[in-house]
Order: structure tokens, then sequence, then C-alpha cells
């Protein structure tokens, strides 16, 4: 049916607003699906009734998985893991990135600096010599083996880098005249100013740190000491091969639902701060990267 | 003399950083050695024995290590390529949405999957793609069988590829909206005036304002061919699709942490550094003699 000019225009953008409305549904799906997974009864997820709906509503799997205390262990690991983690990338990001952000002329040693940072972000020793130097420090079941090598995350030091140098160096001139030293400069001037920009960069070593499973994986090896991500992914993805080959095994039907509760709870700190990450995230990434 | 003093500031703000930096980023380069020695951990790299380039020899003749290379950079490749065409196309889609509210609900939740981790996703995916999962329901329904997603080597690199574009598509998608945004609306008034139509326009407006975007994404790119993904493929692999979906990360962690061969491990694991530095540095280059492109 040959359509008119107007017209015409409407219904196609009513099938591309269709069209990415599925798009969206589909980054959701699998959200949904296991958020219904943890409320729904055992049966109906053994029968796979479930979708997008829980069925036979229930809480039952949550209220065992509260009484796990390995569960709240590991819980507790992380959660210091993101304070203490966070707070020491907070601070080193900073303290980085500002003497980074002057001019050659101002702090001449800055490109030394600048070439050794970039060349250790390019070329790593790989796996086992870290793994060895972490070993051989003493550090493998202490909360410092998940927060001391992740101490530095270059990237956001880059980033909040770049964020410094675009901010009018007037203010430091002015600053100075004033009479305040770097420190603070630094502080009362440099940090408030740069605020947006440290608020990315904090938000993106929260969430490295509370997603972060592997260093647990193989730096802890007493149970208690294992942070959630690791406790879910030797539960959860590890056993669960085996549970794809034995459909018929009735323990693991009871598992399923136990296992979206698990799911559900270590991605909520994610989805709880996502409102606040998303209002800073876009501004970071195209902040500190692409300059004509 | 007030500037001398700053400095010494700006190098104490530096000190601490510069020293974990040194602990875990450059002395562990000096244990690179250990890709030269037969490493006995009891004795340390100073009483172990030097082999010379034997654990590098003993690497080629594996059949393991050919195909850990070739799934390395086809699963790689594979991403990138997927990872380019999906997010352009959801940009321009997106780009064309009138509705502008709805059009930044879509995009605020097109990105979330990129900030879940791994172990979450392969713990999802586990349970959609089992015998009796969400997945093969619908195949049960349509083909008769279930399919064996995650224990086929026909179909575990798909199930790879595919469920990275899932999680960072939306991730991705926000650089190529950025620089549709950048481009001059009186070009589109231009090419109306000419009588070009919404296919025409994004044909001869659109995709031309975006190509430097999308050169300077895959030549970034090629720094990372040799990561595959390692908490991706860690997190849904299992022995039956090694010859598909084992990858260099995953083979160095398991010979060198599971199965204490420490030189070999090491030996692959220097391999790939420094190939994967040449190829970085490369792509930098490229990237900043073709795009002006700097990260400092």
């Amino acid at each position: 049916m040959p359509l008119t000019g107007k017209r015409g225009i409407r219904t196609t953008d009513i099938i591309l607003t269709l069209i990415m409305l599925l798009v969206t549904l589909l980054c959701l799906l699998p959200l949904i699906y296991v958020i219904s997974l943890s409320f729904s009864g055992k049966s109906a997820a053994a029968s796979g009734a479930v979708t997008l709906f829980p069925v036979d509503f229930t809480f039952y799997s949550y209220e065992y998985m509260f009484k796990d205390s390995r569960f709240f262990d590991a819980f507790g690991v992380s959660v210091k893991r993101v304070l203490l983690g966070g707070a020491i990338n907070f601070v080193l990001t900073i303290l980085m990135a500002y003497p980074l952000a002057k001019e050659r002329l101002e702090f001449r040693s800055r490109d030394i600096y600048m070439w050794v940072i970039v060349f250790t972000m390019m070329f790593t020793g790989g796996l086992i010599p870290w793994y060895m130097v972490v070993k051989s420090l003493h550090l493998t079941d202490t909360i410092w083996a998940l927060v001391l090598p992740t101490a530095v995350p270059i990237f956001n030091v880059i980033l909040l880098m770049n964020f410094f140098r675009g901010l009018p160096k007037e203010i430091n001139e002015s600053a100075k005249m004033d009479g305040a030293g770097p420190w603070r400069t630094l502080i009362t001037i440099a940090v408030p100013l740069a605020m947006p920009a440290i608020a990315t960069v904090t938000l993106f070593s929260i969430v490295s740190h509370w997603n972060a499973f592997f260093d647990g994986l193989i730096l802890m090896n007493k149970q208690h000491n294992i942070p959630l991500q690791t406790y879910i992914q030797q539960l959860v993805v590890a056993p669960s091969i085996s549970s794809s080959t034995r459909p018929e095994d009735l323990i693991n039907f009871s598992q399923r639902t136990f296992n979206a509760a698990k799911i559900v709870v270590t991605m909520l700190p994610i989805l709880i701060i996502y409102p606040f990450l998303q209002r800073y995230f876009v501004h970071g990434i195209t902040l500190g990267s692409v300059k004509e | 003399m007030r500037d001398s003093k700053n400095t010494f500031h700006y190098h104490l703000m530096l000190a601490p950083g510069m020293i974990l930096l040194i602990i875990f980023g450059i002395v562990p380069l000096f244990g690179m050695a250990i890709a030269f020695q037969d490493y006995i951990p009891v004795k340390g790299i100073f009483g172990s024995k030097w082999v010379g380039l034997e654990n590098f020899k003993y690497m080629f003749e594996l059949d393991d290590s050919k195909i850990i290379f070739f799934n390395t950079i086809f699963i790689s490749l594979m991403k990138m390529l997927m990872n380019v065409l999906i997010p352009v196309t959801t940009a321009l889609l997106l780009h064309e949405i009138i509705f502008s509210r709805l059009k930044k609900w879509m995009q605020t939740i097109i990105y979330l999957p990129h900030f879940l981790s791994w172990v979450i996703l392969a713990g999802i995916l586990n349970d959609m793609l089992s015998q009796n999962g969400i997945v093969n329901q619908v195949v049960t329904a349509i083909t008769g069988e279930p399919i064996f997603f995650l224990g086929s080597n026909n179909w575990f690199p798909a199930v790879v590829i595919l469920s990275d574009v899932w999680k960072e598509f939306g991730f991705n998608t926000i650089i190529f909206l950025a620089a549709l945004t950048a481009i001059n609306p009186s070009l589109y008034e231009a090419a109306s005036i000419d009588g070009a139509g919404r296919i025409r326009k994004i044909w001869s407006v659109t995709l031309p304002g975006i190509l430097p975007t999308i050169i300077l994404v895959s030549t970034l790119n090629i720094g990372n061919i040799l990561n595959a993904g390692f908490d991706q493929i860690y997190n849904l692999y299992n022995p039956l699709v090694y010859e598909s979906g084992d990858i260099i990360d995953t083979y160095v962690y398991r010979i060198g942490l599971v199965q204490y061969q420490y030189g070999l491990a090491t030996a692959v694991g220097a391999l790939k550094s420094v190939v994967g530095f040449i190829l970085i540095f490369l792509s930098y280059r490229l990237a900043a003699k073709f795009a002006g492109y700097r990260i400092f």
C-alpha cells in the first residue's frame, strides 16, 4: 500500500520503536527470569513453568539462604573489600592524577612517571609471576590480597588526570598567589571541582571490586575468606555443569531456585547503585578518551 | 624556589601509588625468568635449573597450543566484529527514534548488563541453557530435542560470542551514539532539500559521519586480540568444550595454578604478553596517526 509522506514516516517510526523495545526487553529478560525463578516454588522451577513471572510465589529460597552462614561470610568479605579497596583506590587515584595533570614545565618528571604507568598497563608479566609476587609477600588469605594488587586503577588515573587538565589554570594560579601549597590546592580546590569525575571513577572501582572473583579464587584458600562472587562461582557455576548432564537429579532441582536467589542478592548492590552509575559514567567514558 | 618545593610534594603524592605499581606491575616482569627454567617452587628462581628455550619448544610441540591460539584469535575476532556491527546498528536505530523519553530509557537499560559480573551472568546462562532450561524448552518445542549448548563444540563458541555481545553491545553503543549526535544537523537539512529519504540520509550522511569512530574503535581493538575474555569463558566452559573454547588465559591458569607446570605456564603467558604488547603499541600508533587519538 503506497503511503503519503507524513503518514509513512509515522509508520516507520513505530516499527523502529517496536524493534528497539524488543532489543531493550531482550537485555532485561535473563534478569527478570532469574528474579522470578528465585521467588518460585521448587516443583514449578523444576518443570520449567517459570518464565517472566514467579510461579507458586514463595520466599523459601531466601529464607533458606539467610540461614547459610557461609553466604554471610562471603557477603561480609565482599563488603569489606569494597569499602577498603574503594577507599584505597579513591585516595591513590586522586593523589596520582593531580601531579600527573601538571604541565611538563611545572613538573619535569611527569613524563617519566607517565611512561612507567602506561608501560605497566600495556605490558604485564602474566598470571604466574604475578601470583608468585603476591604469595611471597604473604598476602594470601588476608584482605590485602584483594585490595593491594588492585590499589592503582590505571585507567581511572588517566581519566581523572584528563579531567584535572581540563580545569581552568587560573584557579590554580590564584590559589598559589594566596599562598596555598600543593596539598591545600589539591584538597580545597582541585578535588571539589573534579567531583563529577571523582564520582565516576569511584563508582567504577566499587563495581570492579564487587564483581571480582578470580583473585578470591586463587589467593584465598580458607572458605571464610572468599568474597561473594567467588562463593557464587564455586557453588552455582561450577557444579551446574554436572547438573545439565543429569537432568533427572532431583537434588539440583531445589538447588535451582536457591541458586537463583543467591544470584539475585549478588547483583542487587549493582542494581541499587546503577541509577547513580549511569548518571555519571556516560559522561565519564567520553571524558578522557577521544581528543582531537 | 617555590616551584622546586612544589615538585617535591608532587613526588610525595605519587610515591605510594608508584610503589604499589612497581611491586605488582614491574617486579612480576623479573618473574618471567621462570619461563626459561625448570622451575621448582621450593628451590625458587635462584635455585631452579635454567633450561633455555626448552619450555617454548615444548609449547610449540603441544597440540593444545595450536588449539588455544586458534580459539583465542577466532573468538576475539568474532567478538570484535560483532561488537562493532551490532552497536553501530543499535546506535543508528536509537538515533532514529523520535520519542525522546523512551529513547533515554532504552539507552539506560541496554548498558545495564555491562556492569554485571560474568559469574552472575554465567550462573543465569547455565540455568537458561541447561537441558531442561527455558531456551531448550523452546528448542524442544520446535525441533523435538534439546541442544546441549554448553557441552557441544559446535555451539559453545557461538554461545560465548553472542552472550558477550548481549552483555556489551549497549555499552559499546554509547560511543557511536556520541559520534552520531556530533554530526552537523545542517548536513541532514541539506540532504532533505536534495530529496534524500531516511535510508539515503543514513547511507550518505550518518555513516560517513561516524566512520572515523568506527575506524578508531576497530584499531584500538587490535591491541586486545589475545584477550578473548577469561572471566566469561572460565565461568562458562567445562572439559567437554576445551577443544572449541579453551583460550590462552584459561590454559595458563589450568596448567600453571591447577597442574603446577609453572615453567610452561609462564612461557605461554610471556609469549602472550610480548605479542600483546606489540599489538597494543601498534594499535595506539595507528590510532594516533589516523584518528589523532592520545591516551595522555
